[in-house]
Formats: C-alpha cells, sequence, structure tokens
C-alpha cells in the first residue's frame, strides 16, 4: 500500500558503494543485518519461502529461531525486547501466518514494545483476488501496529525496513509491520542502505518545555503529600538513574505499575509498592490522599486508577509523557511535561528543594504494616494448609536475591509474581500488562533469555496459561535454551474463578481444569523435571531447578481456590481496596 | 454539550490512511458526519475534512490520536465559527415540473442554484452552500418530484492565518529525533 518516500531520510555515508543488485529476499536480511539485528523468531510459509531461502546462506551472521507457531514467534520477539531494550524481531508468512501474529502485535502495541514483523505476501498481481493464503495483514494490523506498510517491489524494501526500524524503537515504542509480496522478494535490488534518521511527520520526542518543568517543580517543592506513581515509561527512557536521583532529592514515595515494576530496586526505602486492582494497600489507599500526584511515563489505565470519578480528586496532577496523546486521556493534569522522561526528570530533579517527608512517608510504612499483618504474613509464609502462590515466589527470591528475570503469564500468578517478587536491576520483570495474553510466558521467557543469555529467566506459569502455548517446549527442545519453568498449578482457571468466587455467586462456569500430567509432556520434550504438593519440600524443589543446568519444569501444586487480595472491585475506588 | 466540529487532517500521501484515520473514530464510537479527502496547497500533502458533533474535551482527544499517527502531519479542530464551509448538492428533477406551472424554475433562481443539464426527461441542478440551505431547496423542491439527490461532505477552508507550510516547516525541526 504505502510508497516509500526516499526523500525523507538524511542520506548517510554508507560503508560500500553499491554492490550489484541482489534479490529483495537477501536485501530483507542484509537490511536486518545492517540495523544490527543477532536474533529473529519466526516459522517458515510459502510466501515467506525466498526470505528464508536468503537466511540460509546467513546462518553464522543471523540467528533465525524456529518456534511452533508463529504466536510463539512473536511473544519471543517481544521477550527478547523487553529484556534486552532492543528491537525484536519476527518474521511469518501470510495468510494464517501473519494473523497468528495479531495477538502478539496487539500486546506489543498496548504495552508499547518496539518489533518489527515481516510477513510475506501473495505475488502482488493476486492481491484482492482471494489467493491462496492471502490475507490483508496491512488490513487487518492497522489498529495494532504503530505504523505499517505494505512492498510490492524489490526496491522499496531497504527503505521500508529503515523506516521500520526507526518508528519501533523511536519515542514511544511500538509495533510495525511490513508486509512484503512474493514478487518483491524475487525481484532485483541494488542494495544501498540508509539509516532513517527523521520522518517529517512524526515527532518522536517533543522538546521537553522548560517553564513546564518549572511549574512542576513549584507544586512538588510546595507538596506536604507527594506521591510518584511510575510506570514501564522510566524503563523505555533508560531513565532508571534520573528516576531515582529524582525521588530522592525530593524524599518522593514512589509506586509502579506492572509495566514499571524492576525500574527501581524492590527494597528502595521509597518504593512504596505496586499500584491497582492487586497492588499494595499503601499506595492505593494515600492516591487519595496525597496533595501531588506526580505521574511519569505510565498512563492511568483503569486497572491502576480504579473509578476514575473518585481518583486522586484531591490532588494536583503532575504528568512526564512522551505521547502528547496520554496527557488528559483519563486523568486531567494540572501541569504536563510532555517529553522524554530521561530529559524532563533530570531538568525536574536540578529545580527540587530536598526534602525527606519523613511522616509522609511512614504512613506508607504504617499501611504496609496491615496489609503485612492481613494479607502478606499468610501469603508468603503461611504455616499450614495448601501450598500458597505467594510462599513459592518467596522461595525464589530467597535464592535469586532479585537477580533473576521473572516472565509471567497472565492471572492469578502474574499477580501474585508481581506483588512478591523482588529485583535489583531493570527490565527484570516481563509480563503481557495492557492486554493480558495468556499464552504470553512461556514464549516470551525463551525469548527474554535469547535478549539476555547470561541471566536466569524464570517463566511463571497459570496450569491454564501453559497449555495455550504449550507446543513451545518444542523450541526449548531443538535449541537447548535454559528457561526455568514454574507452573504454579491451583487446576483452576484461577483469576476468572476468583471473580467467579466474589461476583457470580460461585458458580464455576468453565473454569475447572482437568490437566495432563505436565511432567510426562515435559519429559517428552527433554526438560528436567519435578513436583510438588508439601510445604517441607518446596525450598529443596525450587532450589534443584534454579541450580539445574538446562531448562527445567517444576510443577507446584497450589491450593485450588485461594484468592488474590488486596483487591479494588470493579467501579470501586482505588481507597476502597479490599484486603479480605 | 455536543457541538459541531470541523477537524481538518493534513497527511502524507499514503493508501490506507484513510482506514487508519477512520479507525480512530469508530474506536470509540463517533459517528462521522462527512468526510472529504483532496490535496492541500503542498504538493503531496492530503487534506481530510471531517465533520462530528462531539463534546469538546473528546474531539481533543481525538485530535492527538490523529496527530499521533505516523503519517499525519498534523490535525486542527475548529468549531464552525472558525471555518468557512461549503457543501454542494445535486438534484435530478424531472424536466416538466419546469414547464408545466414555471415554479420549480423560480425556486431554482431564488435560492441561487444551477441549471448543469437539461435534458428532454429531467434536469439537474447544482446549488453550494450550507446543509441548511442546500436542505431548504430541496424541501421547496420535494413537491415537483426528486428523482435523485445527493449531497458531498463539507469542505472547509479556517480562519485562522498560519500557513500550512510555515507549520511544515516547524516540524523539520520538530521531528528530528535528539
Amino acid at each position: 500500500m504505502n510508497t516509500i518516500e526516499k526523500n525523507k531520510t538524511i542520506p548517510l555515508p554508507f560503508g560500500e558503494a553499491r554492490r550489484g543488485s541482489i534479490k529483495g529476499a537477501e536485501a530483507v536480511v542484509k537490511c536486518l543485518l545492517e540495523e544490527h539485528v543477532e536474533v529473529i523468531f519466526g516459522y517458515p510459509g510459502g510466501a515467506i519461502m525466498p526470505v528464508y531461502d536468503a537466511l540460509y546462506d546467513y546462518q553464522k551472521e543471523l540467528k533465525h529461531i524456529l518456534t511452533r507457531h508463529e504466536q510463539g514467534a512473536i511473544h519471543a520477539a517481544q521477550g527478547y525486547a523487553r529484556a534486552s531494550g532492543k528491537v525484536g524481531v519476527c518474521i511469518a508468512t501470510s495468510g494464517p501466518g501473519a494473523t497468528n501474529l495479531i495477538t502478539g502485535i496487539a500486546d506489543a502495541q498496548i504495552d508499547s514494545t518496539p518489533l518489527v514483523c515481516i510477513t510475506g505476501q501473495v505475488h502482488a498481481h493476486l492481491l484482492g483476488t482471494d489467493a491462496f493464503q492471502e490475507t490483508d495483514v496491512v488490513g487487518i494490523s492497522m489498529p495494532v501496529t504503530k505504523w505499517n506498510c505494505q512492498v510490492t517491489k524489490a526496491e522499496d524494501i531497504p527503505g521500508a525496513l529503515a523506516k521500520a526500524f526507526y518508528i519501533a524503537q523511536s519515542g514511544r515504542p511500538g509495533p510495525v509491520l511490513v508486509d512484503i509480496t512474493k514478487d518483491a522478494q524475487f525481484g532485483e535490488v541494488e542494495f544501498n542502505y540508509e539509516k532513517c534518521k527523521q520522518i517529517r511527520s512524526y515527532v518522536p520526542k517533543p522538546k521537553v518545555d522548560l517553564t513546564k518543568v518549572k511549574e512542576a517543580a513549584e507544586l512538588i517543592n510546595a507538596a506536604k503529600k507527594p506521591l510518584v506513581v511510575f510506570g514501564q515509561g522510566v524503563i523505555l527512557a533508560e531513565a532508571e538513574k534520573e528516576f531515582k536521583a529524582f525521588i530522592e532529592q525530593a524524599g518522593l514515595p514512589a509506586a509502579w505499575t506492572i509495566m514499571g515494576l524492576s525500574a527501581l530496586p524492590s527494597n528502595h526505602e521509597l518504593n512504596v509498592g505496586m499500584l491497582g486492582m492487586h497492588g499494595n494497600y499503601a499506595p492505593n489507599v494515600l492516591t487519595n490522599e496525597c496533595d501531588v500526584l506526580i505521574a511519569v511515563g505510565m498512563r492511568f489505565d483503569d486497572r491502576v486508577t480504579g473509578n476514575l470519578a473518585k481518583y486522586a480528586k484531591q490532588a494536583k496532577v503532575v504528568h512526564l509523557e512522551i505521547d502528547p496523546a496520554e496527557v488528559d486521556k483519563n486523568v486531567k493534569t494540572t501541569v504536563a511535561v510532555v517529553g522524554d522522561c530521561k530529559d524532563s526528570l533530570k531538568q525536574l530533579t536540578g529545580l527540587l528543594t530536598a526534602k525527606k517527608h519523613t511522616d509522609w512517608v511512614n504512613k506508607f510504612y504504617e499501611l504496609k504494616e496491615v496489609e503485612d499483618n492481613k494479607v502478606i504474613k499468610n501469603e508468603i509464609n503461611p504455616s499450614v494448609g495448601d501450598l500458597t502462590m505467594g510462599e513459592v515466589i518467596a522461595q525464589i527470591n530467597k535464592i535469586t536475591k532479585g537477580e533473576a528475570i521473572v516472565v509471567t503469564d497472565v492471572g492469578q500468578h502474574q499477580m501474585v509474581a508481581c506483588r512478591y517478587a523482588e529485583f535489583n536491576q531493570t527490565k527484570s520483570l516481563i509480563t503481557s500488562g495492557g492486554l493480558g495474553t495468556m499464552g504470553f510466558c512461556l514464549p516470551a521467557a525463551i525469548g527474554a533469555k535469547f535478549g539476555q543469555p547470561n541471566r536466569q529467566v524464570i517463566a511463571v506459569i497459570g496450569d491454564g496459561g501453559f497449555q495455550m502455548t504449550i507446543q513451545e517446549l518444542g523450541t526449548i527442545f531443538q535449541t537447548k535454551i535454559d528457561v526455568k519453568i514454574l507452573i504454579l498449578n491451583n487446576q483452576f482457571l484461577g483469576m476468572v474463578r476468583q471473580w467467579q468466587d466474589l461476583f457470580f455467586d460461585k458458580r464455576y462456569s468453565s473454569t475447572e481444569m482437568v490437566n495432563p500430567d505436565f511432567q510426562m509432556i515435559a519429559t517428552g520434550y527433554g526438560l528436567a523435571v519435578n513436583k510438588v504438593s508439601e510445604r517441607n519440600k518446596l525450598e529443596e524443589a525450587v532450589k534443584e531447578m534454579l541450580a539445574h543446568d538446562g531448562s527445567y519444569l517444576l510443577e507446584v501444586m497450589v491450593g485450588k481456590e485461594n484468592n488474590v487480595f488486596p483487591m479494588i472491585e470493579t467501579g470501586a475506588s482505588v481507597s476502597d481496596i479490599r484486603l479480605d | 454539550m455536543k457541538i459541531q466540529f470541523t477537524i481538518s487532517v493534513f497527511t502524507e500521501d499514503q493508501i490506507g490512511l484513510l482506514n487508519r484515520v477512520s479507525i480512530i473514530f469508530t474506536r470509540r464510537h463517533i459517528n462521522i458526519e462527512s468526510i472529504a479527502a483532496s490535496e492541500s496547497e503542498v504538493k503531496g500533502i492530503h487534506r481530510y475534512t471531517i465533520v462530528i458533533s462531539e463534546e469538546e474535551d473528546l474531539v481533543v482527544k481525538v485530535v492527538k490520536q490523529l496527530e499521533k499517527q505516523v503519517d499525519v502531519v498534523g490535525a486542527f479542530y475548529h468549531t464552525n465559527d472558525d471555518v468557512v464551509y461549503q457543501e454542494i448538492a445535486l438534484y435530478k428533477i424531472p424536466t416538466s415540473a419546469l414547464i408545466a406551472g414555471g415554479k420549480a424554475e423560480g425556486i431554482v433562481r431564488n435560492h441561487n442554484a444551477r441549471f448543469l443539464s437539461v435534458e428532454p426527461e429531467f434536469t439537474i441542478v447544482e446549488k453550494t452552500g450550507h446543509k441548511e440551505e442546500t436542505q431548504v431547496l430541496f424541501d421547496e423542491l420535494e413537491p415537483y418530484g426528486i428523482l435523485e439527490f445527493v449531497r458531498s461532505g463539507r469542505v472547509a477552508i479556517t480562519k485562522p492565518m498560519k500557513q500550512l507550510k510555515e507549520y511544515l516547516q516547524e516540524l523539520e525541526i520538530a521531528s528530528l529525533n535528539n
């Protein structure tokens, strides 16, 4: 569909001059190498075969990971991107190959993950004729991509991919899709790659307005009860240091969304915990008591704010945000500082008076004690009854000491993992936040390991989500990648069951799972396995898994009908968070 | 309070962009009252003129979402007071209505409408103006039998003086990814 405007980019000197023409398919591979891509995830098929043929010649330079399903490929690319901070690349054929990517694209769009998705397409002359494996993937993916285009000529491939990489990773990152017809892959192009440096119609980083920074600083300096709420924007901007300096300068308690988790070390004294529906008691309650609410790189998702009409109405709101469309979208701001928070935080910190806010910060600790007594102690250190998800996560903390990457799926175990897992370094918690995609975890964990081969990667999955992308055990088997899989098995689709328990009169409609023998399955895929259901064997089992050389599946049988608390019910205010 | 707004969207000339633009409205369940697409005064830049009736704070959000699209150069919204706008309407009436009593002809002339084509069986009349004006002519011609009627989307020019070229120059600087 799109003709690529070449004159939109500023030409950069490129190493070698034109080297004669190559096939479009080879140009695709060369573009990836120009963008320093080392690993791609994909699945071959008819319309992308020329590219796969070209990949055959570049096996040393570019590692292709063959997943077992295109959804696995894209979630792996997401995990790779989130763990490494680089662009994730996935590749699929036309038709069903392309449509199988859609869930992952939507997930990456809502969670701002930089991805370049390359799909094969039928010959240009067949477009619109309902040809074999033809699907209008540009049309289908339009609402869930940051940008997409279709290339029908080999000569347009380098320009399209240069634009794709630039758009995916600049500004607020997101997924882009480039659909390449088979004849374009077969066509000839004189390869000459110029990285895209600018697109006229696109302002990735709005310049920070100093007057707004000053206004924000005045509000924060005058605040008696300030509260910082931060999200993934801090991680995406690589502004962890600047953020820490900012909160330390003015003694600002800071609470995180699950997408912001690990940007600030768990044990930092100003880290006051998790926001939102299953977040911590103190930051939720005190959101409605603070006088200045400072939002950094977050977008006031409804799972974070609860009822907007009763959200921080007493507070003046400062919003540091790179995407102008997020400003005033859900919460009306007093002062919006639009721009990259790495820049704005630095400028803002320079204008802040050094303060402690000791009494105010202590209030968080007082409320934390309430939550400790009513919820946390029983969850992470129970002495009787079934195993809890929380105590399993606590065991992980004990051994990893906050150094591992934890990847989660979606549901109860996700909330528990986010609540209790501890982290020392950034980019350590990878989860499907906005879209809530079950099946995300296993492939994302595989991708994360490729993105950070030297770090321990632990996939924490429920028995439901595990079976949504269970076929990716095959990818682990073939690549021999080291991923620790921890299944928290409650034999239910736990989060839905919890809602049925609380709001649907315990009518457990289609939530009970009759599961197969996960150990047998994993054994077939060559994994070391273990299963525990007793408290006195848990510590040893977790230790053994984490010490094992290679992939390992540990299935932990936990209480069938445990609920995750605290909880903000739908429609309730953050300060009405329930402890039981 | 819902009032009528004219949204002008300036875009790069790309196939499929109309889809991307319209998705933003349909996602929020906003009814597009009219849409017109054409070239602008700057070569290679297209403009969409979209009319909706909504509350202003929602319109602001929509305009920001439009602006956010990579290939959208700029998006602006205006109240009816801030734009000069026109629509065009075509009416096909039986020529006999003109001959019989001659009244239909008077109506057409009173409305400053034009005869585009007179055939033995039918006559085509053109009227430009605001929707209310073309509607009045419709109502007055209706008793004589309207065989066919069509009205275009609104095209609008804004009163504020900032020029697109100037805006583009500013964008050239703003879009540098420093």
